[in-house]
């Protein structure tokens, strides 16, 4: 089935099997690996992507449903002033242990700065809700977010 | 021939389903579970419709006093609007995570017909009316008529779940509970929706509607118990045991995974007196 979509600002156009999750579309037809698949059943948050402007698990999307929409990936945003607030940022607190939920961390952290430019604690912490970290505790990342906050309010 | 489609508009979708035996796709999160195959794709044998980003299934809108929700819209979708309440923004802002939230809709929680769906007690203590279309024809079904146990429903397979009626009636008092074992992404173990309409004058009971998730086949509300609290119009200590052991004969859970029976019947009933304690 002809799906297109947009993927880190370029527009793509395919034939492609509709049923597929996103998840698989990013990673194996992109080659972007900054999605990681965690649960496969939308309840860790390593696979979040930005659909049009808000974060969902990209294992929980088939590709049908991203037919017209936006995609924006961890590798779309890396060139960015903000990607590099939110990296320097998560360094700083120490959010990064095994590294593995990061990706999705930062995804949430940056669909939050979407809709909040300063967010609260309790915005934060509903942020990154559907965000599993099995090594820090949590403490650390709302820290990162925290400073990101503060570090980039000129631009969020 | 198995076919999938992505309609553009509600009448190619009626359309679509007219023709073909199908199954009808909107946000996704619960059926990429369920038809998930050993790879992560979906595994679905038949035609598969779309719905989810079917423009007219989206609107939010109110008129003469009642809130119209188009059944593709997100739990986002009702969280960010303008015009929704906030005693059902409150519901929606229990549910799952922000990520589910963003592709979940009311429509799909409704059609999964699950005892434990968030949304419920909810609608079912608001009396939502269910706006089923075909092609040629449409009817409107009460909530309570829609499902009928576990993951069924009375839905037609050339039908669609359009829209959400949801009256707004003046309660002035609310208290939902979702009991489950952590904020985010939890399954409930059971829920409760209180609502009721208290005088503010001579602090009669004007109205009062009750429902109950997770502790039965399905959504537990009983209108004539509810019409009996009215007729009370106020509430005492004795009356208040009444109705617990009317509905303790009604409430019937099971014990699974997330919980057990005795503890989903104890605190079922404990909301239950809460709320009627705070209306005495």
């Amino acid at each position: 089935m002809k799906i297109k979509f947009t993927l880190n600002y370029k527009d793509i156009e395919m034939d492609i099997n509709p049923l597929m999750r996103t998840l698989d579309l990013l990673r194996k037809e992109f080659g972007l690996f900054s999605t990681k698949e965690g649960c496969g059943d939308g309840e860790c948050g390593a696979c979040a992507i930005i659909l049009n402007d808000k974060i969902v698990n990209s294992c929980m999307v088939p590709v049908a449903n991203i037919h017209g929409k936006e995609i924006v990936t961890i590798e779309g945003l890396e060139k960015t002033e903000r990607y590099s607030i939110l990296k320097k940022s998560f360094e700083d607190a120490g959010a990064v242990q095994c590294g593995f939920c990061i990706p999705g961390m930062m995804m949430a952290a940056e669909a939050l700065f979407r809709r909040h430019k300063t967010p609260t604690l309790e915005q934060i912490k509903e942020g990154i809700s559907g965000n599993l970290c099995r090594c820090t505790g949590y403490n650390m990342i709302i820290e990162a977010i925290e400073l990101a906050t503060e570090r980039g309010k000129e631009i969020w | 021939m198995v076919e999938n489609y992505i309609p553009n508009s509600l009448d190619e979708a009626l359309e679509i389903v007219s023709e073909k035996d199908s199954l009808l796709f909107a946000g996704g999160s619960d059926l990429m579970i369920k038809n998930k195959s050993w790879t992560g794709d979906l595994c679905i044998n038949k035609s598969t419709v779309f719905i989810g980003n079917v423009p007219e299934l989206k609107k939010i809108f109110i008129e003469e006093n009642t809130l119209y929700v188009g059944a593709c819209a997100t739990c986002d979708d009702i969280m960010e609007s303008d015009i929704v309440p906030e005693y059902i923004k409150d519901v929606m802002a229990t549910m799952a995570s922000p990520a589910i939230r963003n592709t979940a809709t009311i429509g799909g929680n409704i059609c999964n017909s699950s005892p434990v769906a968030d949304s419920l007690p909810l609608l079912y203590s608001c009396e939502s009316k269910l706006v089923l279309e075909k092609k040629d024809s449409k009817r409107v079904v009460d909530i309570v008529d829609f499902i009928t146990s576990p993951g069924r429903n009375i839905i037609e397979s050339d039908e669609i779940l359009t829209k959400i009626i949801i009256p707004l009636n003046n309660f002035n008092h609310t208290l939902f509970r979702k009991v489950g074992t952590r904020n985010s992404i939890a399954l409930a173990k059971l829920s409760f929706m209180g609502m009721a309409d208290i005088d503010e004058n001579n602090n009669e009971i004007k109205d009062i509607r009750l429902s109950f998730g997770a502790v039965a086949p399905t959504i537990v509300k009983n209108k004539d118990i509810e019409q009996e609290i009215i007729s009370y119009k106020k509430l005492d200590e004795e009356k208040i045991s009444v109705i617990i052991n009317k509905y303790s004969n009604i409430i019937l859970p099971i014990t699974d995974q997330r919980s057990d029976k005795e503890y989903r019947k104890e605190v079922a009933l404990r909301l239950l007196k809460k709320f009627l304690k705070e209306l005495s």
